[in-house]
Formats: C-alpha cells, sequence, structure tokens
C-alpha cells in the first residue's frame, strides 16, 4: 500500500443507509481499497450511480459523484468519460438497476465499450422497493409479490457480458474482500468496458441467497487454471451457476484490447473540453448554402 | 415588374424530387431571388405521391402558396392531385412517355411535353440524367440565364468527377434548349436574374439549428434518429469532426438525454435533438437536468402525435407537453424560432441560457421549418458569444470550501467541473443538500426547491418580448408563435395591401412568459385572432394561465399541413373578419 495516501483519504461523513449485515459495506471496503491501492486520488474518480441501495455508494466514496436516475448510470458515465478521458469513471447499480431497468444501456454500452468500470450489487432482489423479484432472482423464489414463485428465468449477466464480447467480464462476492479488490483493481486498470458483478447478500429481503448459501457455492476461477482469454471456455463457466458459482475473471477480451469508445472517438489522449476552442468560425458551411 | 412564381414538381419517392427542387431553388437564389422551398413526403422511401415546391419572389418569403404557377409532373398522380391548385393557363411540364395514362382532360394548350428520358439518354447516354433534363427545361421556360443552372450542378456534382459534371450540363442545356425551340412563345414567363453578390443562403430549420449549434459551442450530441429532427443531427454529425464535436447516436432517447447530461456534468456543451416521441422518452432525465441543475440542450422537431401519428408532416402539436413534461417544479425555458435566421441566433442563445441558469432549454420547432428551405440573408457571426458559466480552475484554487449546490441570491450556484480542481463536485437526483448529498429533511427540501424555483427571476428577464408588425391602430391582430410567422406575416402584408387594418404579435421565446410585457403589448389590442398548428389552441392556454390574457378567435390547422397566408384569408372570410 502506498504510504502517500491513506484509506481515510476516501471516506465521507455521510451517514450509511444500509441494514446492518449487509454485503454492500464489504463492497464499499473493497472498493476505498481498490482506490488506494492503485494510489488514487478522490479529484480524478467520478462514481455514477442509478437509484437502489446499491447505488447509494458513491455517497459513502470521497469523490465526484453523479447520483442519476434509476437504471441510467451507464450513459451518465459512458459520455462523462468521453468528454473528460482523464476522470476514472466508474458505474454503480444494483441488480435491478442495471440489468432491469438498465438493461438495454447494459447490452449497448458493453458494444460501445468506454473505458469505464461497472458494479452491479447483485443481490438477486430488489432491496430499496423491499423485496420484490429481480431480474437476477433464483428461478422459484418466493417473494411478498411472487406468492407462487419467480416465474422468469433468471438473467445471467455474464453469458450475455461474453456473448457480446465485453472485453472484460468478471464476478465477485461480497464474503470475500480479498478476492473482490483484486478484482476491482483489475476491472479498473483494464482498457475497456469492465463488468464486476458482485454477489451481494440482502439480509432483510433474500432468505435465499444467504451469505451461507453462497459461501457453500463460491469457488475461484484462478483455482481451477481457467484462462480468461478463452472466450468459449469463458461462456461455459458462465453458464455454470447453481451447486458451484464461479467467480474471478471470466473473459478478458484476448487483443487487449478493442478499441474504446475514446480511441474510436478519438479522445483517449486529452479531455474533450480542452480541445474545443470558442472561436467557431462558421463562413465556410454559411457558403456551401448558396 | 414584380415575381412570385410557384413551381410545383410531383412525383413518387425515389424519383429525385429533390434533387430537382434544390438544383432550382440555388439557380434562382443565385440571381437575387428570395427562394422558398417546401416538401411534401409520405413516410415511404419508394412509390407514393409525393412533391416539392419551389417558390421564387422578389420579396422576403417564409411561406408557400396556394396556387401553382408551373407544375411538373413526373407522375399521372401530380395532375390528378394538384390539377385544382392551377392557375388558369398553368403549363404542365411532362414527359409523355414516362407517364402511363392521363385522367385529367386539360386543354391540351397547358402540357408542353419534354422526352426527359429520351434527352438524358441522347445526350448523356443514360436515363440517370433525366431530373437534369426537366430541370434545364423549366429554366428555359422561365428564359432564366443558363450559367447559374451550370454553376449549381458543377458544384452539386463536383464530387463525382469532371464527366458527370459535364454530362448534367450537357443534359440540362439540352432540356434548356428543347424548351425554349417548342415552346410556343419561347419563354413562358420571364424571370431576370437580379443581383448576382448576395448575401443570402437557402438553408433548412434543421441546417440552421445546426450552424447555431455549431457556432453556439456545441461539443457533444446525443440522439436516436427521428423524423422530422434527424436532419440537424445528420448536418452535424457530416460537420463534426472539423469542430470536436461528438455525434453519438444512443441506443434510446432515454439513453441519449441521460448522455447528454452525463457529457454535460463533464464540461461539455450538449444537445439531443428528438422528436415528440422520442421526447416522450426523454421526459423523466428532463427532471434529471432540471434537480441536478445540468445545462443542457434538447431540439424537438414535432410532428403530428399521438403516438406515432403521421412522421412526416406538420404540427404545433407539443408546447404544452414539453412545458409540462416530467415530474416536479423545476425551470426551463422553451424557444419557437420563427424562421432559420431565428432558429440560429435562438439556438445561440439556448445554449448559453442552460449555462447560465443550469438548465434545460428546448429549442421547439417541427416538420415545416426543420425540412423547409428558407432564403436569408448569411448569419453574422460578430456577435456571437459562447459564455460558459463555469468556474475556472484558478477560480476554484482560490475556494476554500466547494458546494455544487451553494443557496445564492439568484438561485444560481457556481458551477465547477469533475476533475478541474482538488474540489469534488456531487450531483443527485435525489433531493439533495447544498454539497449534493441525499437528504430527505423537510427544511432542506423547501431550502432546495425553492433554491432552484427562484432562478426563473432571472430567466424571465432573459426573455425578448415578443415580435410586433404591421400597423399600429388596427382591427386584427394576429397572435402566433414559432415557425407559423411566415404564412401569418405574409397575410399581413396581403391584407394590408388590400386597405386591411391588421398586425401581429408574434412569440418566438415562449417560456416562461414575461407578464407584464406581454400584457403591456396585448392588452389594448382589438380583436386579437390566435393562429396555431394545433386542434387545442394550446398557446392561447399558456398565455392565458402565464398572463390571464383571453384569446377567444383562433384560426387552428391540425391537417399535418402548414399554414398558407391564403388559407388565413381564407378562414378570415369564412369567419366574416373580412
Ligand atoms: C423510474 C423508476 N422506477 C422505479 C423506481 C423505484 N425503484 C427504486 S430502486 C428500485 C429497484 C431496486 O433494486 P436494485 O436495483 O436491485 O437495487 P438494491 O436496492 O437491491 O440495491 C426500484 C424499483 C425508481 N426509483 N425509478
Ligand atoms: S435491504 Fe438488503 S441490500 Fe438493501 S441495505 Fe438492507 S440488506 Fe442491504
Amino acid at each position: 500500500m502506498s504510504k502517500h495516501i491513506q484509506p481515510q483519504l476516501f471516506d465521507t461523513n455521510q451517514e450509511i443507509e444500509w441494514c446492518p449485515g449487509c454485503g454492500n459495506f464489504n463492497i464499499l471496503k473493497a472498493l476505498k481499497r481498490a482506490f488506494t491501492e492503485l494510489e488514487k486520488k478522490p479529484e480524478e474518480l467520478l462514481l455514477c450511480s442509478g437509484i437502489g441501495q446499491a447505488a447509494k455508494l458513491p455517497h459513502y466514496i470521497n469523490s465526484n459523484i453523479y447520483n442519476g436516475l434509476h437504471g441510467r448510470a451507464l450513459p451518465i458515465a459512458t459520455a462523462a468519460k468521453i468528454v473528460n478521458s482523464e476522470l476514472t469513471v466508474i458505474a454503480i447499480g444494483g441488480d435491478g438497476d442495471m440489468y432491469g431497468e438498465g438493461g438495454n444501456h447494459f447490452i449497448h454500452t458493453i458494444r460501445r465499450n468506454p473505458n469505464i468500470t461497472m458494479i452491479a450489487h447483485d443481490n438477486q432482489i430488489y432491496g430499496l422497493t423491499k423485496g420484490q423479484a429481480s431480474p437476477t432472482s433464483n428461478f422459484g423464489m418466493i417473494t411478498k409479490l411472487q406468492k407462487h414463485g419467480v416465474i422468469n428465468r433468471p438473467f445471467n449477466p455474464l453469458s450475455v457480458a461474453i456473448g457480446l464480447n465485453c472485453s472484460f467480464v468478471s464476478r465477485g462476492f461480497a464474503g470475500n474482500i480479498e478476492q473482490l479488490t483484486s478484482i476491482l483493481k483489475k476491472a479498473i486498470l483494464h482498457k475497456g468496458f469492465a463488468l464486476v458483478d458482485i454477489l451481494q447478500p440482502c439480509v432483510t429481503f433474500n432468505k435465499l441467497n444467504t451469505y451461507k448459501w453462497y459461501q457453500e457455492r463460491v469457488y475461484n476461477l484462478d483455482d481451477e487454471g481457467h484462462d480468461p482469454h478463452d472466450q468459449q471456455e469463458a461462456f461455459r463457466k458462465s453458464l455454470e451457476f447453481g451447486d458451484k458459482i464461479p467467480t474471478g475473471i471470466f473473459y478478458e477480451n484476448k487483443e487487449n484490447y478493442l478499441n474504446t469508445y475514446e480511441q474510436n472517438v478519438g479522445v483517449d489522449d486529452q479531455a474533450l473540453t480542452k480541445k474545443s476552442d470558442d472561436s467557431r468560425d462558421i463562413t465556410a458551411l454559411m457558403l456551401e448554402f448558396t | 415588374m414584380s415575381v412570385d412564381f410557384n413551381i410545383k414538381i410531383g412525383g413518387e419517392a425515389g424519383q429525385g424530387l429533390q434533387t430537382i427542387s434544390s438544383a432550382l431553388a440555388k439557380t434562382f437564389l443565385n440571381g437575387g431571388y428570395n427562394v422558398f422551398v417546401s416538401h411534401f413526403f409520405l413516410s415511404r422511401i419508394r412509390g407514393g405521391h409525393n412533391f416539392s415546391e419551389v417558390r421564387i419572389s422578389d420579396e422576403q418569403i417564409n411561406s408557400k402558396k396556394n396556387s401553382v404557377d408551373l407544375l411538373v409532373a413526373l407522375d399521372a398522380k401530380s395532375i390528378e392531385h394538384h390539377y385544382d391548385e392551377l392557375n388558369e393557363g398553368t403549363v404542365i411540364v411532362l414527359d409523355i412517355n414516362s407517364i402511363e395514362s392521363i385522367t385529367k382532360e386539360a386543354d391540351d394548350a397547358s402540357y408542353f411535353d419534354v422526352p426527359f428520358t429520351d434527352i438524358a439518354k441522347d445526350i448523356s447516354g443514360h436515363k440517370i440524367y433525366s431530373n437534369s433534363v426537366a430541370t434545364g427545361a423549366i429554366v428555359g421556360l422561365l428564359c432564366y440565364e443558363f450559367q447559374y443552372l451550370a454553376d449549381v450542378l458543377t458544384r452539386a456534382f463536383e464530387s463525382k468527377g469532371d464527366d458527370i459534371v459535364q454530362n448534367n450540363i450537357n443534359a440540362a442545356k439540352a432540356g434548356y434548349d428543347y424548351a425554349q425551340e417548342n415552346y410556343a412563345t419561347q419563354c413562358y414567363h420571364m424571370v431576370i436574374p437580379k443581383d448576382k453578390t448576395t448575401n443570402k443562403i437557402l438553408v433548412t430549420g434543421n441546417e440552421a439549428i445546426g450552424l447555431g449549434a455549431i457556432s453556439g459551442g456545441l461539443q457533444f450530441l446525443s440522439a436516436y434518429p427521428m423524423s422530422p429532427s434527424t436532419g440537424a443531427m445528420l448536418y452535424i454529425a457530416d460537420n463534426a469532426d472539423k469542430f470536436n464535436i461528438i455525434v453519438e447516436q444512443a441506443e434510446d432517447e432515454i439513453a441519449a438525454l441521460n448522455m447528454a447530461i452525463g457529457a454535460s456534468f463533464a464540461g461539455a456543451r450538449s444537445m439531443v435533438t428528438t422528436s415528440g416521441g422520442g421526447f416522450a422518452l426523454m421526459a423523466e432525465a428532463l427532471g434529471l437536468a432540471g434537480i441536478t441543475e445540468t445545462p443542457v440542450v434538447i431540439y424537438l422537431a414535432q410532428r403530428p402525435g399521438p403516438a406515432t401519428g403521421l412522421p412526416t408532416m406538420t404540427e404545433q402539436g407539443d408546447l404544452q407537453f414539453v412545458i409540462n413534461a416530467s415530474q416536479g417544479e423545476f425551470p426551463r425555458c422553451v424557444l419557437a424560432p420563427m424562421n432559420p435566421k431565428d432558429a440560429f441566433y435562438l439556438t445561440v442563445k439556448a445554449f448559453n441560457i442552460a449555462a447560465k441558469y443550469q438548465i434545460p432549454v428546448f429549442l421547439l420547432g417541427d416538420q415545416y421549418l426543420a425540412d423547409s428551405s428558407f432564403t436569408v440573408p448569411i448569419f453574422d457571426q460578430d456577435n456571437i458569444d459562447v459564455e460558459h458559466w463555469v468556474l475556472s480552475s484558478e477560480e476554484l484554487d482560490e475556494i476554500e470550501e466547494y458546494k455544487r449546490y451553494l443557496i445564492t441570491e439568484s438561485g444560481i450556484s457556481p458551477r465547477a467541473l469533475p476533475g478541474s480542481s482538488k474540489h469534488l463536485v456531487c450531483a443527485d437526483s435525489d433531493e439533495h443538500d447544498e454539497y449534493g448529498h441525499i437528504d430527505q429533511t423537510i427544511e432542506n427540501r423547501i431550502k432546495m426547491n425553492s433554491k432552484r424555483l427562484k432562478k426563473n427571476e432571472g430567466l424571465v428577464k432573459e426573455i425578448f418580448p415578443p415580435l410586433e408588425y404591421g400597423s399600429n391602430d388596427s382591427d386584427i391582430t394576429f397572435v402566433g408563435w414559432g415557425s407559423t410567422y411566415g404564412p401569418i406575416k405574409e397575410a399581413v402584408d396581403t391584407l394590408t395591401k388590400k386597405g386591411y387594418h391588421v398586425n401581429m404579435v408574434h412569440f418566438n421565446e415562449v417560456y416562461p412568459l414575461p407578464q407584464e410585457t406581454v400584457t403591456s403589448i396585448l392588452k389594448d389590442k382589438n380583436s386579437l385572432i390566435a393562429i396555431e398548428n394545433n386542434a387545442t389552441g394550446q398557446f392561447t392556454k399558456l398565455l392565458y394561465s402565464e398572463t390571464g390574457i383571453k384569446i377567444s378567435q383562433s384560426i387552428l390547422r391540425f391537417d399535418g399541413l402548414p399554414f398558407t397566408a391564403d388559407n388565413i384569408i381564407g378562414k378570415l372570410h369564412d369567419m366574416e373578419m373580412i
């Protein structure tokens, strides 16, 4: 750890609105640790989020923040990054936020490939609205609203991302801060769109996918010698979600990597705001209209 | 002799009506005329019946004319559909060989057959040049100097190589000569070039908004294509590289406005282009711009709704929608350009107001303004000021503690950009405290909501009074807004010439309305008549709710078509006002 930058650098005095024991606390801890170890400064960071319990996280990290609308963290984050590529931009939200309300942006941001990190606190439930099913809820799970059990098949964010040749696809577990910190660091350092889906126990509303439930199932892909450059294998691994649940880095795009959105637009070297000048002469354009 | 000549070109989609109308328009523009070009298109790529009109005048014109002085029929429907619009003796130019059957019994003398296709094949070796033959024939019938057309064709086809240029010119010249040799009196109507050094340009509303955006400092545009706004996006995209502008085609309109807001938060002057349906999807993000106090410009080109409505036609049906869209209460501004000249300057103003008040600003246009080409004086760039209203790094260095939503007298909090200094910038769509962090306390809510609404006080002072035109003491005053300016003004001119006392008050900055100014202008006028391109008089309602002024008579049009002066005058007759 750097001697100059202390973890407290990222602390805020905001009162944290999460339930005691919620997986979100560990995600917050891991993220602060990742920033610290990467020697980030608060003013270099922009944390964008949607709405939900998870989406409150930016308020708890001393940084620039844009806490926008439910489901819309990705378009905000993408555009902020393209305008100021010098910022380290992270988009944060819950599974409902990122995969439900914001599902279309999830798909298309992967295609666009901005150099940002997306963190989905995947608690397989809607927390803030008090316990309805989310896109990732287990089939058959009973909730207050889905009294006969969830009848939709769960959305698999990792398979979708790998299928779209997303440049970085990973899964962490809120119960393993060490591993999560290391994944987050790699995701942030990765050049291109990086997905970090995090299994996050919701102790209040999700009585099915508990710490224990996850702990009994998770294993680290590294332990199996998984090759993250093998898309087919990554896809196969992404389908595994039952008795065993893989965590770690599933897929990293081989060519290291696809051109980023900023590269494709030609603004990866300098903030757009520094490039544009105000004295634009449109005389030549007007003459085309004669 | 004064010139006011209306050429209508009818045919199927894909037959090149726009190529002909655009070449004709520039040919006459460059000879010193005012030209107005409008189009009627169905939402399809091939077939159907479409038409374009080119009106040539030595007066400033901003509108269509009902009667047709020369009809170019590329299909049989052109004759069936427009026969009633023809003046006595109007010539119909056509290529008999390429039209299946003519059902209208017309005076033989009014048909002038020009074998467009045969001439094209003969002279330039391919029928693709037949539109140039037709264009040449029209210019020939008007005995206008051919060189103007040759110059226009040269510029239009330059990029395709000398051969193509020459083939087009040859084809046009052959059409021109054919007309002069075969038309009974050689000239159907004389139009003589006037002034070669005009400072005029021919632009559509979409292009003018594009030019205004570029000139006004636009840096980021995100949009999802939707007629009739797409032209503005395309125009800006065509020129984006020259000015370091990013143009992003978003996955949907929700993303489009959220992206524009994200870009603006990071420091770029941002804009979206859309139509009513797309804006419906943006409603939530409009409020996001409102509560996070992020500047953004929304260009909304209206078309008739609801839902898909009539994609290629015109209406002023979304005014109440944009004023009321999104939950909650927050300041916004709506500018409704009268014509492309106005659109250019209002676009610049929209960006500056958005930046100064940190609010969403609308440019509310419509298909008529968006797609029609108007002759306007070249835009004056001397007075263009790009105002950023952002704290510089140096200013920020001197600040001890930065609060994004600092409570101030004006309601405007000094704006910093994330990453521009050691100060952190926090924005939140939740109700927030001065730092931008969630705060759900009652005292804070009252403070923050009041702060945002306080900006209205300054904002309303930025709004220019409506434009007044016509005689001072008048029996009738037309009240209009936005793109109906052209037809209303022409109606005022025509009626004045006939000895009537009419004038107009026209609004191009429609929200918020400066109550006192507006009241003082309207209160003593006799017989106010609202003219709106919608069915329910949306501006009339706005005027009443904002100022208490009630207009009880109206001329409304909601058939998808724009007004003409003739429509307005006709309606006045029906109402027995004249
Ligand atoms: C447009 C819109 N629809 C609905 C809501 C209500 N809402 C807020 S958060 C949320 C879902 C929360 O679930 P998730 O995103 O998984 O986050 P969590 O609270 O579990 O962290 C919903 C439905 C909203 N704020 N905005
Ligand atoms: S409701 Fe669930 S997800 Fe939200 S804070 Fe409580 S435990 Fe965490």
